[in-house]
C-alpha cells in the first residue's frame, strides 16, 4: 500500500484556521492527510509539541501563522518563526531531515493557499517517507 | 545492634564514579551514618562480589544509591538485580536520574561509537582495526564481555525507581538531608525528585532586567557583570529550565548552568523547553524587523545538543539521534 | 473534571454538507466506543432547535459533563452550542467544537473513508480537550464612561456629537489648530452642490458649545496605555500662545506680523502671517501663533503681535501641557491625505506650477479661497481656457503608484468640471477617465448632467504624459473610444490624486496597537460584518482612515463607530474572555524571561519575585506559556497537556 502521511497542522485562530475554513467555504479541494489542531496564536506552539508530534508518529508538522505584521496578538507569529528555526536545527542535529518541519504565514484570506500548503506538504512528506517514529 | 541498622549499598553504572566519591563527601557524617546504617554492597568502597549480592533474599537492602546509567547488558542486569533486592532504589546523581554526560552519546549510533573510540581517536594504535566483541575465545577459553548497548538510557528507563537525587554530582547536603529523612523514616511520596521545587533562577541572585536578548555569546567572550542574568548577557545559562536545589553555585562565580540537576517538575523535556526559550526571548532590534538574522544566530548556533541536553539527552523526547532516511537537500 | 468524564458527542450532518462526504452515522458509532464517552449521536441539523434539544436532553439525561459537537467551523456556532451547553446546566466552557465541515468534510469530497477518518481524529481530539477544560466564568471589569476621539474631521465630529448627545463625555483630539477636517476646505459638495462649509460649520460650532465635548485642538495623542474600557491616554496640548477666551479675533496681531508662510488651509495657494486663524469659521474661534514660523519665541525676537493686541491674549511663556484621560471606549477618525503630486513622475512631479491637485482645485473654486472663488491658474492668475482633468492619477495602477480606487474621484471630478463650466462658461473641460464609479445616491445622475448638460468632454483612457510646451501644459492621452491618441494643449492641469491614510495613522496604529492593511488603511474587524470595529475591541472606526471615502460615507460611519462606542460605554461592566494565562505559584521562579514576551504588558514579577498576570490585559494568545521554560505558566482551557492529547489522538495509534 502506498505510504500515506500522517501530517499534524498547528494552525493559528485567527488567520490560518479562518484561511482554512475559506477552503472549505470555497469548496477546496485538497489531500486529508494534515489533522489541524487549532491552537490561539502561533506563539503558542511550544517546540515540545513538535518534538512531541514527531515522537507519537506524525511524518511531518505544519505550523501556521498570521503574516508578519498581522499577528492577531502582535508579535506571536515571530516566537513562532524563532522556535521553528530552532526546532529545525535541532531535528537537523537529531537526524531527522528539517524539511518535515514547515512553518507557513497563511491569511484568513488565503483559503487557497492553505489548500496548497497542505497539497505541497503532503507531496513532500509522501517523498521523504515515513517520519523517523512511524513504525507502522 | 546489627539488626536495627538500614542496610544501605551503592553502585556505580555508566558514570565518572565522581557520584561515588560524592558519598564521600560526606565526610565526617558518614560516620554518623554508619552508626545507623550497614554497609551491605558497594564495589567502589568495600570488596563484595556480585555473587554477595545475587545471595540475598529479596528487598533485604533498605536502600540503593545507584548512580550512573545504563550503557551495557552489566549495567542492566546489576540494576535489575538491585532492584530486587533493595526496598528502596534511588537514582542518584545526573546520570542515573538523566542519564547524564554519557547519554549524548545517543548522538552516535553503536557501532560508530566503537568505531571512533577503537581505530579513529589520536591516542589509539589499532593498525588491525580490532573492534572487541563480546564473545571471544583465546586458547580454547570462551570470554565475554558485557554487551554494549544502542542507547544509554536513565536508571528508571530500565527499572522502577523510588526516588530521584539529581545533581553532577549530588551536593552533599542534599544527600544528607536525604539520609536524614531515611532514618527518620520520613521519605517524601514514591517518584519523588529530591530536591527544590522550582528552578536554579530562584536560588541565584542574578538578575534578569532585559526584555529580549540580541545574541549569543560565549562567556568568555563578556566580561560578565556579576548581578546580571547570565542569559541576559548573552551566555546560554540552563537555570531557567533546570530543577533548583543546588544553591546556584555555578552562576554565582560566573559559570553558567549546565543543567545538571535535570528538568524542574513540569517539563519533561529540558533540553527543547530550553531551546524554545533561548528562541522565545532572541530579538535582533526592533521586534519583527530581524527574523533572518535571528535564524541565522538560532541555526548557526554551535552544538545545540551538547549545550541544551548536556545531563538529559537520553530522558529527552526524542531519547538521541534517530534515524530518518534523507537529509534536507 | 473533578467527577468522572462524561463526554456526549453529537455529529451533524448539515443536510448534505458533512454527510455527503463524511459517514456520519460511523462517526457516532466510533465516538460512543471512546474512552470517556458515554453518548454519541448524529443528527440532520444540530443547530436547529431540535438539535439543540437533543443536547439538552442528553446532558441530562445522560449526565453528561462535557459536549463535543461534530459541525461547522467553531466562527460559525460555536456561540451557539456554548449557549445551549449553558442553557442544560453546564458551565459554557464544557463544550468543544469540532470542525468537521470547513476543515473536513468540503476539502476532501473524494469520497471513500479518508474524510471519515479525518472526521474522527477531529473528535477524537475535541474529546481529549474537552474532558480537560475546566469551567470559567467571564472575567467582569468596570469601565471609564468617556470616549475618545481622535480626528475632527466630519467623521470624527459627527461621532463626537452622536456619543455627547447620548450622554457620554467625549474628548475631541484634533491636530490641527481648528476641527473640520479636509471638508472645510472644499467649495460645494457632490451630488447637491451644497456649499461645504454651510453645511459644516454649524456642526463645528455644535461641538465647541456642547457641554459634554471636551475639544482639545492643535493637540495630539502621545501615549496609550490600558486596554478596552480602561484606556490610559497622554494628549500633548500644543502652545497656541494666544489665550482663545480672550482672543477677540479682530485680527491686529496677523496685520502686524511681519512672517509670511505658505497657507496649508488654501494648499499653498496663498501666504498667512505667523499668528493666524486657518479661516474665518475656525473653531476654536482663536488665533493661532506658528513657533516654526514665528521669527523667535526664545530667545524672544518680536513682539509685534503682542504689542498689537489689546486683548492681552497673546502669551509668548506658553507651553506644551501633557493632559492624562482615562476613556473607555476610542474613535478613530485620522482621515486622509492626498498622494502627493510630486509622486507622479508621470505628471511632471510637482514641477509644473498649472499642475494642481483636486484639494488645491477646491480652493481655487471656494468663496472664500485664495482667488475669491474664480479659477485663475497659479502661474500668471489667469483665467485657463483649456482645463484637463486626469482621474485615477496615483490609483489603480498597482505597478507605479496605488493599486486601489480611491472612490471620490470621479465625482469630484465631475463636480469640479461642472464648478469650472459655470465659473468659466466658454471653458473647455476634458476629463481622462479610466472607467466612471458613481455608486451613490443620485450620483450617476449627476455625471450624466455633467456629461450631457454642461459639454464636459469625456475621454476614456489614461494620460501618458504631460509636459510643459511653449508655456502651456502638453497633455498627451488616449481615447480609447476612437481607438486615437489625444493631444491637448491645456492652461490647467487638474490631477485627482489618491486618496492615503494621514500620515498620523501609522502612529496612530502603533499607540493603540491596531492593525493596518496592505495600503495603510486601518483594518476593521471584519471587512463586511464588523467594518467599524477594531480586532482587539474598544477602537472604532470612522471616515477615510479606514478606507477612501465620500462625506456621506464618512458621517454614517462617524454614526456607526459612535454607536459601536456608546454600546461599550451603556455597559454597566465589561466581560472578558477567561481563556487567559494562570501562574503556578509553586513552580514559578521569577526568572523573568515572560516578561517581555507578552506583547500586552500583561506580565510583571510580584514582590514575591514570581510572575503575576494581569487577567484583564492578558488576551489568552499563550506566547508566553509556550516560552516559559519551567512551564509554570499555562493557558485555561488551552494547557500543554491538552495539546499533547490532541495530537496523541492525532497521530497516536
Amino acid at each position: 500500500m502506498e505510504f500515506e502521511p500522517e501530517l499534524v497542522g498547528f494552525l493559528c485562530k485567527w488567520c490560518s484556521s479562518a484561511g482554512a475554513d475559506l477552503a472549505g467555504v470555497s469548496r477546496r479541494q485538497y489531500p486529508s492527510n494534515l489533522v489541524p489542531v487549532t491552537v490561539n496564536c502561533s506563539g503558542r506552539v511550544d517546540a515540545s509539541f513538535i518534538l512531541k508530534a514527531f515522537k507519537d508518529g506524525a511524518d511531518g508538522v505544519l505550523v501556521s501563522g498570521c503574516h508578519p505584521g498581522d499577528c492577531h496578538y502582535t508579535s506571536g507569529n515571530y516566537k513562532a518563526w524563532r522556535r521553528v528555526a530552532m526546532v529545525k536545527r535541532a531535528l537537523e542535529e537529531f537526524g531527522v531531515n528539517p524539511s518535515r518541519l514547515r512553518l507557513e504565514w497563511v491569511s484568513a484570506t488565503e483559503g487557497d493557499k492553505f489548500a496548497s500548503v497542505v497539497e505541497e506538504f503532503t507531496g513532500e512528506i509522501r517523498e521523504l517517507g515515513p517520519g523517523p517514529f512511524n513504525h507502522d | 545492634m546489627t539488626e536495627n541498622k538500614k542496610k544501605v549499598a551503592a553502585y556505580w553504572a555508566s558514570s565518572c564514579g565522581g557520584c561515588d566519591v560524592a558519598l564521600l563527601g560526606l565526610h565526617e557524617k558518614i560516620v554518623d551514618l554508619l552508626e545507623n546504617a550497614e554497609i551491605v554492597f558497594w564495589p567502589a568502597a568495600t570488596d563484595f562480589k556480585y555473587d554477595d549480592l545475587k545471595g540475598y533474599p529479596d528487598d533485604e537492602i533498605d536502600i540503593t544509591f545507584f548512580n550512573g546509567g545504563i550503557r551495557t547488558d552489566e549495567n542492566e542486569e546489576i540494576a535489575n538485580l538491585l532492584r530486587k533486592k533493595s526496598k528502596t532504589l534511588v537514582a542518584y546523581g545526573s546520570c542515573a536520574a538523566q542519564g547524564g554526560i554519557p547519554g549524548l552519546a545517543n548522538m552516535s549510533s553503536r557501532e560508530e561509537l566503537l568505531e571512533t573510540v577503537y581505530t579513529k581517536t589520536p591516542t589509539t594504535h589499532n593498525p588491525e582495526g580490532l573492534i572487541p566483541s563480546e564473545v571471544s575465545t583465546r586458547d580454547g577459553v570462551e570470554l565475554r564481555l558485557p554487551g554494549l548497548q544502542e542507547r544509554v538510557r536513565s536508571l528508571e528507563q530500565a527499572v522502577d525507581v523510588d526516588f530521584f537525587i539529581p545533581g553532577c554530582p549530588p551536593p552533599p547536603n542534599l544527600t544528607q538531608k536525604f539520609l536524614g529523612a531515611l532514618l527518620e523514616g520520613e521519605l517524601p511520596e514514591k517518584g519523588s525528585v529530591f530536591a527544590g521545587e522550582r528552578t536554579v533562577c530562584d536560588e541565584c541572585d542574578r538578575e534578569w532586567k532585559g526584555k529580549s536578548i540580541s545574541e549569543v555569546r560565549r562567556p568568555h567572550e563578556v566580561e560578565i557583570d556579576p548581578d546580571v542574568c547570565l542569559l541576559d548577557q548573552g551566555i546560554i545559562c540552563m537555570g531557567p529550565a533546570t530543577r533548583s536545589g543546588c544553591g546556584a553555585g555555578c552562576p554565582e562565580v560566573n559559570v553558567p548552568c549546565k543543567g545538571c540537576f535535570g528538568p524542574p517538575a513540569k517539563v519533561d523535556d529540558q533540553g527543547t523547553e530550553m531551546l524554545n526559550s533561548l528562541a522565545s526571548i532572541l530579538q535582533v532590534g526592533e521586534e519583527g524587523k530581524g527574523l533572518e538574522e535571528e535564524r541565522n544566530i538560532l541555526s548557526g548556533l554551535r552544538d545545540p545538543i551538547g549545550s541544551f541536553y548536556t545531563y538529559s539527552l537520553p530522558s529527552s523526547i526524542f531519547g538521541g539521534r534517530v534515524d530518518d532516511g534523507g537529509k534536507d537537500e | 473534571m473533578g467527577s468522572k468524564p462524561r463526554v456526549g458527542v453529537f455529529v451533524c450532518h448539515c443536510g448534505e454538507n458533512i454527510a455527503g462526504s463524511v459517514d456520519v452515522a460511523k462517526l457516532a458509532e466510533e465516538a460512543v466506543g471512546l474512552e470517556d464517552v458515554v453518548f454519541a449521536t448524529d443528527y440532520e441539523y444540530m443547530c436547529s432547535d431540535p438539535g439543540q434539544n437533543k443536547i439538552v436532553e442528553a446532558v441530562d439525561e445522560e449526565g453528561l459533563n462535557g459536549v463535543v459537537v461534530a459541525a461547522c467551523s467553531p466562527s460559525m456556532h460555536e456561540e451557539t452550542f456554548r449557549n445551549v451547553v449553558e442553557d442544560s446546566g453546564l458551565n459554557r466552557y464544557r463544550c468543544e467544537i469540532a470542525n468537521i465541515r470547513e476543515q473536513c468534510s468540503w476539502v476532501h469530497r473524494n469520497g471513500g473513508t479518508s474524510p471519515t477518518s479525518k472526521a474522527l481524529k477531529i473528535i477524537k481530539g475535541a474529546v481529549q480537550k474537552v474532558k480537560r477544560n475546566i469551567p470559567l466564568e467571564p472575567v467582569e471589569m468596570d469601565h471609564s464612561d468617556k470616549c475618545l476621539v481622535i480626528g475632527g474631521g466630519v467623521s470624527g465630529i459627527q461621532a463626537a456629537l452622536d456619543v455627547a448627545e447620548a450622554g457620554n463625555e467625549v474628548i475631541l483630539v484634533e491636530k490641527e489648530p481648528t476641527i473640520g477636517g479636509h471638508m472645510a476646505q472644499l467649495s460645494e459638495t457632490f451630488p447637491t452642490l451644497d456649499c461645504s462649509q454651510c453645511i459644516l460649520t454649524p456642526k463645528m460650532v455644535q461641538v465647541s458649545r456642547h457641554p459634554d465635548i471636551e475639544l482639545m485642538t492643535y493637540s495630539e495623542v502621545r501615549e496609550v496605555s490600558g486596554f478596552v474600557g480602561n484606556y490610559r491616554v497622554t494628549i500633548e496640548k500644543k502652545p497656541t500662545y494666544v489665550d482663545p477666551d480672550a482672543c477677540n479675533l479682530c485680527g491686529d496681531c496677523e496685520d502686524v506680523c511681519p512672517v509670511e508662510v505658505s497657507d496649508e488651509f488654501d494648499e499653498g495657494l496663498s501666504t498667512r502671517k505667523a499668528i493666524h486663524i486657518p479661516f474665518s469659521q475656525a473653531v476654536p474661534s482663536s488665533y493661532t501663533l506658528d513657533e516654526d514660523a514665528c521669527l523667535g519665541l526664545n530667545p524672544l525676537c518680536c513682539t509685534e503681535c503682542s504689542d498689537a493686541c489689546d486683548a492681552d491674549a497673546v502669551n509668548y511663556d506658553e507651553s506644551s501641557q501633557f493632559v492624562e484621560e482615562e476613556v473607555g471606549a476610542i474613535v478613530v477618525a485620522t482621515g486622509y491625505d492626498l498622494y502627493p503630486k510630486e509622486e507622479m513622475g508621470e505628471y511632471g512631479a510637482g514641477s509644473y506650477q498649472d499642475v494642481v491637485d483636486g484639494l488645491e482645485f477646491e480652493r481655487m473654486l471656494s468663496a472664500t479661497g485664495p482667488t475669491g472663488g474664480e479659477v485663475r491658474r497659479p502661474s500668471d492668475g489667469e483665467v485657463p481656457n483649456n482645463v484637463v482633468f486626469i482621474q485615477c492619477s496615483g490609483s489603480r495602477d498597482p505597478e507605479n503608484h496605488n493599486p486601489y480606487c480611491s472612490k471620490i474621484c470621479c465625482m469630484y471630478t465631475a463636480k469640479h468640471a461642472k464648478l469650472y463650466k459655470e465659473s468659466v462658461p466658454d471653458g473647455n473641460a476634458y476629463v481622462f477617465y479610466i472607467d466612471i464609479r458613481a455608486g451613490g445616491k443620485e450620483y450617476e445622475e449627476f455625471i450624466q448632467e455633467v456629461q450631457e448638460e454642461e459639454r464636459v468632454l469625456y475621454l476614456k483612457g489614461k494620460v501618458s504624459k504631460l509636459e510643459e510646451v511653449d508655456g502651456s501644459l502638453r497633455v498627451t492621452g488616449v481615447d480609447q473610444t476612437i481607438g486615437e491618441k489625444v493631444e491637448i494643449d491645456a492652461d490647467l492641469v487638474v490631477l485627482a490624486q489618491s486618496i492615503i491614510p494621514s500620515d498620523r495613522a501609522e502612529e496612530v496604529s502603533k499607540q493603540l496597537n491596531l492593525n493596518l492593511g496592505p495600503n495603510g488603511f486601518y483594518k476593521e474587524a471584519h471587512p463586511k460584518l464588523r467594518p467599524v470595529e477594531s480586532i482587539g475591541g474598544g477602537v472604532f472606526f470612522a471616515g477615510a482612515g479606514q478606507a477612501p471615502k465620500d462625506i456621506p460615507d464618512s458621517v454614517s460611519q462617524g454614526s456607526g463607530a459612535a454607536a459601536k462606542a456608546m454600546d461599550l460605554l451603556a455597559k454597566p461592566t465589561l466581560s472578558q474572555d477567561p481563556q487567559v494565562v494562570e501562574i503556578d505559584e509553586e513552580r514559578c521562579s521569577g526568572c523573568g524571561l515572560c516578561l517581555g514576551q507578552c506583547p500586552y504588558g500583561a506580565l510583571e514579577l510580584n514582590s514575591r519575585g514570581i510572575a503575576e498576570v494581569n487577567e484583564i490585559l492578558c488576551e489568552g494568545c499563550g506566547t508566553c506559556v509556550s516560552g516559559c521554560p519551567s512551564n509554570s505558566l499555562s493557558l485555561k482551557n488551552q494547557t500543554d497537556e491538552q495539546v499533547n492529547e490532541v495530537i496523541k489522538a492525532y497521530v497516536g495509534d
